[in-house]
């Protein structure tokens, strides 16, 4: 069938397969190239293979529980919002999140997933004690940093390349409540809010939204979002007996495919006016549940089809410390110079680089998507150069259209990557995107 | 005071499943029976881990009749409700021709779920309380050229529920029939289903816990099948046997 990710650009004829059992996805093994496909929430391409996609939402069962530790079992398939549906009402939550709880356990691991609290804890891959990964020959190993911890390295972050993720290991964290006290500080340009982001490196979480039109001094002017669990004894008097109990929203969905012209240039600059000033409003403390703060988009359903039926494409690079500033900059002024505007714009400092493949490195990730053109194919262009230009690498989850050498001037763990691939028997495990970076 | 205890009878099914998490999201405790039920402790840790409830497996062949009494025997408790959701579609061209497929599929269908659930009656009667949620079909309806032996199966199934509902009446314990038109399940996987008209096994399950709430008789898993199958067995056999269906 056709299938695409949450972009929706490129889209590619594949044979999806839903196996339910390991001997199901055993006997689909042995049939040429494959890949894993979580919750088709990645960007791009990359959990599409047009010879055979195999979708791990049947593997969906909660295993084991160990309230000592927080150490929560499960299969690939499990989504992040029923950990969360289960856990939270008994004071857990996942100790790393992305911008959606609409992904699989196994896709967060794959692309080894960053949170607005990068700076402070590193990515999701740090809380995983093992996974259970089918190799080609269709055995299980147990990966771990005590049994094939090569493995286990590559896995964590390895786009679904080195296997199959069955089942996985991570420790969840205890919260005391359901809310977030969330600070948002308005911030005039680039220098300010990078200079906001050092000086509250001790926030849990932070991040910035980023106004991608303004020029001159007002170049990166941003809100910045600061977030704190919050305690029991912080809540409201009435909500302090259920620190739990969320009211309930309705989800909305977006009926059909908007016209491009509904994203059009103004719609994004009133957007942006409209929030900076909600942010300078808005400024100082309030208390936000956990479900508007970390995953503001999933209240629209299907909000990826506002782009219109040709999709979108994303763009997402990280910045080392030294040249980010400089790098963020060209960035921005390349840009506003092209006319183009990006809907959601996201600017996070990140902590250290961890992993043999993950993403992250300390500095600063930027994060923007525009509506499919071929205008914006340019622009990117014109983004990769820069990101390249200052030490910067890509985020393979967002990516959809990269050219291999790009990747491996901007990477080269890549290579490395490679070479293993083949020595292990893994070069099988191959999605569309991995074709095209030749990975 | 916990909710009453739950038996579901062919538990791997999508249908099953989704009654289990159903119930036990409602706080009832559930007994998962099915064949080969090592591979079900999986699926029982994840509904005792999402909803809080205690769950166990039981070991259960419906074409083995004579192992029915120890099977209830060894159950914890005799459940408050018990739903047999066992079927099998089987192929039809392969089943007109072969009879031991033909009769597997009456066994799987009819037999089997008759005898258990004739069964686990006996036993709620003699307790004075009880219901009995059997899975049938639209399929046992009418016959039809493209699944008549299942259909037929069904339908023995459907009559045993209706003449057991009447049976017990008066004795504590309901029977409540359903009869679900498409589902999408693993029975019905790679078919191409008119969206209108087919489920989702959740939404099922929803429809199923809520009727046997109100102790409905008869319900047809999504209301518009109750439209289509009276029009379908209004038309006279004259004509109908000449359509293909
Ligand atoms: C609105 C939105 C916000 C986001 N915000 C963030 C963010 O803040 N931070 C962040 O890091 N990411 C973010 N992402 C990206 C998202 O977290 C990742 O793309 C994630 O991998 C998607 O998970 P999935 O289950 O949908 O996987 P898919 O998109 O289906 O697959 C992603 C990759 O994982 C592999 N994979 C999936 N399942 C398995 C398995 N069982 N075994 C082996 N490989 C597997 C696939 O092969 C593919 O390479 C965001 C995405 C969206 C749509
Ligand atoms: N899907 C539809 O469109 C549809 C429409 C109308 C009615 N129904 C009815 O709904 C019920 C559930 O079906 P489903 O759609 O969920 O399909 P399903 O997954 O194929 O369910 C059938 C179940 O019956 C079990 N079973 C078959 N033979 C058995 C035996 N000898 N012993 C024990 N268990 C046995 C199967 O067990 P295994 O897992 O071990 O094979 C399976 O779990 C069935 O009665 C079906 O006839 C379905």
């Amino acid at each position: 069938m056709m299938l695409s990710g949450w972009g929706r650009f490129p889209q590619q004829w594949c044979a999806l397969h839903q196996p339910r059992s390991e001997d199901e996805l055993r006997a689909l093994l042995v049939q040429g190239p494959r890949i894993a496909r979580g919750n088709g929430r990645g960007y791009g391409d990359c959990a599409m293979q047009r010879n055979a996609t195999l979708e791990m939402r049947g593997f969906s069962r909660m295993l084991a529980f160990e309230a000592e530790t927080g150490q929560l079992v499960a299969e690939a398939g499990v989504m992040l919002a029923d950990v969360i549906a289960t856990f939270l009402p008994r004071g857990w939550f996942v100790p790393v999140t992305p911008g959606t709880k609409f992904v699989t356990i196994g896709g967060m691991v794959a692309s080894d997933v960053h949170g607005k609290n990068h700076h402070r804890v590193g990515t999701f891959g740090r809380f995983v004690d093992w996974i259970d990964l089918m190799g080609e020959d269709g055995e299980v190993r147990r990966c771990s940093p005590q049994e094939n911890a090569e493995l286990f390295g590559w896995t964590i972050g390895g786009m679904g390349l080195t296997g199959v993720i069955l089942r996985v290991a991570f420790r969840l964290r205890r919260v005391e409540s359901a809310y977030i006290r969330q600070t948002t500080l308005p911030a005039r340009n680039l220098d300010h809010v990078m200079a906001l982001f050092e000086e509250h490196q001790a926030a849990t979480y932070s991040v910035a939204w980023i106004d991608c039109l303004n020029t001159g001094s007002g170049l990166g002017r941003s809100a910045l979002m600061l977030g704190e669990h919050a305690r029991a004894d912080e809540l409201p008097r009435d909500r302090r007996a259920a620190p739990f109990a969320v009211p309930k929203k309705r989800a909305r969905t977006i009926p059909i495919d908007l016209p491009r012209a509904a994203l059009g240039r103004m719609t994004v600059k009133a957007f942006n006016a409209l929030y900076y000033r909600n942010a300078r409003a808005a400024a100082g403390e309030k208390l936000v549940d956990w479900d508007s703060y970390f995953y503001p988009l999933d209240a629209i359903l299907e909000w990826n089809r506002i782009y219109g039926s040709r999709g979108f494409m994303q763009f997402q690079c990280v910045l080392p410390l030294a040249s980010a500033h400089a790098g963020l900059g060209e960035l921005l002024r390349a840009i506003t110079a092209s006319g183009q505007s990006s809907f959601l714009s996201v600017l996070k400092r990140m902590g250290a680089e961890h992993g043999p493949f993950s993403f992250p490195l300390e500095g600063y990730t930027l994060a923007l998507d525009f509506p499919f053109s071929q205008e914006a194919a340019r622009l990117i262009e014109r983004l990769d150069a820069i990101t390249l230009d200052h030490g910067g690498r890509f985020y393979l989850a967002k990516d959809a259209r990269m050219s291999a050498a790009t990747l491996r001037r901007s990477d080269h763990r890549a290579d490395a990557f490679t070479v293993l691939r083949h020595d292990k028997g893994m070069t099988n495990f191959r999605s569309s995107q991995s074709e095209r970076l030749c990975l | 005071m916990t909710a009453p205890t739950v038996l579901i009878i062919g538990a791997r099914s999508d249908i099953g499943m989704a009654l289990a998490h159903h119930y036990a999201a409602a706080g009832h405790r559930v007994q998962l029976a099915a064949r080969r039920m090592a591979e079900m402790e999986a699926d029982a840790a994840d509904i005792a881990l999402r909803h809080g409830t205690s769950t166990s497996v039981h070991d259960l062949d419906i074409l083995e009749p004579g192992s029915f009494a120890a099977f209830l025997d060894h159950l914890p408790v005799l459940p408050e409700v018990a739903i047999c959701v066992v079927g099998l579609l089987g192929d039809q061209a392969t089943a007109q021709t072969d009879l031991e497929a033909a009769r597997l599929t009456m066994r799987s269908n009819y037999e089997g779920p008759a005898l258990l659930t004739g069964l686990i009656a006996n036993r709620m009667e003699k307790r004075g309380s009880g219901t009995i949620i059997g899975i049938s079909s639209v399929a046992g309806e009418r016959g039809r050229a493209s699944n008549y032996i299942y259909g037929s199966a069904k339908a023995g199934y459907t009559a045993f529920l209706s003449g057991l509902r009447n049976r017990l009446s008066k004795s504590g314990v309901h029977v409540m029939t359903v009869l679900p038109g498409f589902v999408r399940t693993r029975m019905t996987a790679g078919m191409d289903l008119p969206a209108r008209l087919t489920a989702e096994p959740a939404a099922v399950a929803e429809a199923i816990y809520r009727a046997a709430a109100k102790r409905r008789d008869v319900i047809y898993a999504k209301p518009v099948w109750r439209l289509v199958m009276t029009v379908i067995r209004a038309i006279p056999e004259g004509i109908f046997k000449g359509i293909k269906l």
